[in-house]
């Protein structure tokens, strides 16, 4: 029985030569949407081409084959196929991709070894706390729901023993009402260590299909490096163009709206929100803001400014803004930003001109381990 | 693993004696109940306890696993070529799967125990893996394990190199390696310094001259134990890979045989003794399900199982031999039935002991046989980019059939040359068949071979009908043509 265990060993082995591939060809992955539609609570299934001895054999597409059924010359040979039936269980695996699993720990992980990527150390932590209520004591009195099966036997033992009622021959132990022991809490308090997310994007007309692509992957990896950062982890979506409005993920990525652009609304929203729910003291605050860098006006960019340098930089952990390439887009609003915050550690700014370059914004925005 | 249920068990001893009645001849059989888990993990490991460690074997638990969780497929039945035969069934079957299971394993039992192409495996084959797996470790033990994996998979890259018809005259499993050397070097490695290390490893075969190679030899893993510059651990995984491929090369070529009798037997004894009234609709169920096959696919269980079955009506009814080849009247030939000796059961276990996939189809597929089961070929179309009927003719149906069929469908490679220009440079060739092969496959096997050979080698075979050298010289492949 042990003996066969052994496959166990094989079996990590793979997963660590699959695991090796991962890391390998990380970059492709990252700038890969491919992995994004499969993920499945905490695990990230990644297709990896299967790996394959090499061998001499024949060429897929010369090999002609034989089948059975009622074609006629020229007929696809799937012809008048009824669908395969159950068949018959194959003892040979086939070639197709194999998914492996990986959590999104180990994702993170490699994420991190890959790009350098600093851990983030919890702004103000000591000061972040929070109050839980775990059950660990035992107590005489409490709900009959709680109580101990295991602690109040014990103590209508003992007492039995005790009193010379207990008869090893015939060990019948009946409780009384001082044996109980139920089940009660404690409040602990714990360091709390809770991120929020405010991804902005801006859906007008100039920003395409692709750009919002990159924005999608780039979220993705932004979570999943945050998520391994701190225990719980929340999202909230942001769409503008020249008026903002809050929305679930799915319509974050498939909203395309062709008005102007007002960047000050997006940011009005998420001071909004980040005042109703997060407080600065309980919460790490990461807003995100992706556009291509049009604005509407230079008053509403200093209305912008404005709010980004009295309410987000002294509240937030840190305040990015990706600027995704458009054929429409001018870029002023990463001009406009640096211009004005120059060397400011707490704002990031990306430039990501396109696919490629996803790997190093992801690094621009995350290696500060902030 | 457990042994089976007193229930089963009483099924199992029934089930026997109603085999061994019918004329079946096998080998004790031991059933086991497994889990799934344990299942797959018997089935990775190519249906055996214990193998060497490498991570192929992981794959395909991996594999099995997946599969078995998304309901895709499931492993009903798993019976190992050894003298006891094992079989495993799985627990929670139903009691009428464990019932068919049982016919179907006994009837695999027969065939290994009977079929030419088996009398050579080893029925100990249990304790040699589980030699080889010991063998293996020790070497990664001493050696590391990514090195010794690295060679292993170089190995299995070119497994299928060996020469399956070799087996039934003389397979030499006793090439030239020194287990006594190999016990020399674990004891050199252990007290000695670097200095006599790297005298060991001094390569003895650069000194020798090398004598041209007389016949091309098709089994290129002992060319390769035999004059590859190899250490002697190495030789020894070579040889082990070689003998464990010689082991499992009848498997291969007897595919259909093998599925399609032990189809015939379930189907004939279930049918006829074992089923309760109850069972026979579950029963016609899961057996058709075995059976189906898929219109471009290819069902060993199907076509075994028919074939058989029409060689034992055509050898009842005398429907074979000079006069039915040359009768031309179909309505005479559909009425046909000369000869009432009924001998047509006799003539399938004959046929079960002499014959191979490839023979068996060769002999026994006869025109009316492909009609009656809709057979076409099929080919890639390059206009349409798809693949179409091609044809219903019997001829070319028979020739693709063995076509795929010899070699295990897979392409034969020879040494042509051991000396190529006079440089101890290794020269294979590709006996092409119509079928050229799979070009990035080819230059990685072929980077594969010249990491074992160290010298440049070479391949002639034949691409879009032109014939090319191609060449790896441990740098870069290149292709003259």
């Amino acid at each position: 029985m042990k003996e066969i265990k052994k496959i166990q060993r094989d079996h990590n082995r793979f997963k660590e030569i699959v695991r090796g591939r991962i890391k390998q060809e990380f970059k492709k992955y990252v700038t890969n949407g491919e992995m994004i539609g499969r993920t499945e609570n905490e695990i990230v299934k990644i297709p990896v081409p299967s790996i394959e001895l090499p061998r001499f054999k024949y060429g897929a597409k010369q090999e002609d084959g034989q089948g059975q059924g009622k074609g006629k010359p020229g007929d696809g040979k799937d012809g008048e196929s009824q669908g395969p039936g159950q068949g018959a269980a194959g003892d040979q695996p086939g070639d197709h991709a194999i998914e492996v699993e990986l959590t999104f720990e180990e994702l993170a992980e490699i994420l991190g070894e890959k790009l350098e990527l600093p851990r983030i150390e919890p702004r103000g932590q000591k000061n972040i706390e929070t109050e839980s209520i775990k059950y660990s004591g035992r107590a005489p009195i409490g709900p009959e729901g709680l109580r101990h099966f295991k602690s109040s036997y014990i103590k209508a033992l003992k007492r039995s023993i005790a009193s010379g009622d207990y008869d090893p021959e015939n060990p019948i132990v009946i409780p009384i009402k001082s044996d109980m022991r139920y089940k009660s809490f404690k409040k602990v308090t714990k360091p709390k260590s809770n991120a929020v997310v405010i991804y902005m994007m801006d859906v007008s007309g100039s920003m395409g299909d692709e750009q919002k692509e990159i924005v999608r992957l780039e979220s993705f990896w932004i979570n999943t490096w945050l998520k391994s950062n701190y225990k719980g982890l929340e999202t909230r979506f942001i769409i503008h163009d020249a008026a903002s409005k809050e929305v679930d993920e799915k319509t974050f990525f498939s909203t395309s709206e062709s008005g102007g652009t007002l960047i000050s609304s997006a940011y009005k929203l998420c001071k909004e929100i980040i005042d109703k729910d997060y407080p600065q003291d309980e919460w790490n605050i990461y807003p995100f803001h992706f556009s291509d860098g049009d604005n509407w006006s230079g008053e509403d960019t200093k209305l912008c400014l404005k709010l980004v340098e009295e309410f987000f930089l002294p509240k937030v952990n840190m305040f990015g803004y990706g600027q995704v390439e458009s054929k429409y887009g001018s870029g002023q609003f990463s001009k406009d930003l640096e211009k004005h915050f120059g060397e400011d550690d707490r704002l990031i700014i990306s430039k990501i001109e396109s696919r490629e370059k996803i790997v190093q914004s992801i690094k621009d925005f995350l290696g500060k381990g902030r | 693993m457990a042994k089976i249920t007193p229930e089963l068990e009483k099924f199992r001893k029934e089930i026997c004696k109603i085999a061994e009645d019918a004329g079946l001849d096998f080998f004790e059989t031991i059933f086991e109940l497994v889990n799934f888990d344990t299942l797959n993990q018997i089935a990775s490991y190519g249906g055996f306890p214990v193998r060497y460690p490498h991570w192929r074997f992981g794959m395909q638990y991996e594999q099995l696993s997946k599969s078995y969780q998304y309901g895709l497929s499931k492993i009903y039945e798993l019976v190992v070529n050894t003298d006891p035969c094992y079989a495993y069934l799985m627990e929670g079957n139903s009691v009428l799967d464990q019932k068919l299971v049982m016919a179907h394993v006994y009837g695999h039992c027969d065939f290994f125990k009977n079929n030419y192409w088996f009398s050579q495996t080893n029925r100990k084959m249990m304790d040699v893996l589980a030699n080889h797996a010991t063998r293996v470790r020790n070497y990664m033990d001493r050696h590391g394990v990514d090195e010794v994996e690295d060679f292993i998979d170089l190995c299995l890259s070119i497994e299928n190199l060996i020469d399956p018809y070799v087996s039934y005259s003389n397979i030499d499993y006793n090439l030239p390696r020194d287990t006594k050397f190999t016990d020399a070097d674990l004891k050199q490695k252990n007290d000695t310094s670097k200095g006599s290390e790297l005298t060991l490893n001094l390569d003895p075969k650069e000194e020798i001259v090398i004598e041209d190679l007389k016949n091309p030899d098709r089994d290129v893993l002992k060319f390769l134990i035999e004059n590859a510059p190899l250490q002697p651990w190495q030789q020894d995984v070579m040889a082990i890979i070689r003998e464990e491929s010689y082991y499992f090369t009848p498997q291969g070529m007897t595919k259909i045989m093998n599925e399609g009798w032990a189809s015939y037997w379930h189907s004939k004894l279930m049918t006829e003794k074992i089923l309760t009234d109850s069972e026979i609709i579950c029963f016609a169920d899961r057996h058709s399900s075995t059976m189906t096959m898929a219109p471009d696919g290819f069902n060993p269980y199907k076509i075994g199982i028919e074939l058989f079955r029409d060689i034992e009506q055509r050898w009842d009814k005398g429907q074979h031999g000079q006069e039915w080849e040359d009768c031309d009247d179909l309505h005479a030939k559909e009425n046909w039935n000369m000869d009432h000796k009924g001998n047509g059961r006799e003539k399938i276990f004959e046929i079960r002991k002499t014959n191979n996939d490839v023979t068996f189809v060769d002999q026994f597929l006869t025109k009316e046989f492909c009609v009656k089961n809709k057979f076409f070929v099929y080919k890639f179309n390059k206009k349409t980019n798809a693949f179409e009927v091609d044809t219903s003719d019997f001829d070319a149906i028979k020739k693709k059939l063995v076509f795929q069929l010899t070699n295990s469908g897979q392409p034969i490679i020879k040494v042509e040359h051991n000396n190529y220009e006079g440089r101890g440079e290794l020269m294979l060739k590709h006996f092409h068949e119509g079928v050229d092969m799979q070009p990035d496959h080819l230059t990685a096997t072929l980077k594969n071979v010249q990491a074992i050979w160290k010298k440049p080698v070479h391949l002639v075979t034949v691409m879009d009908e032109k014939e090319i050298v191609y060449t790896h010289d441990g740098e870069e492949v290149k292709q003259n043509s």
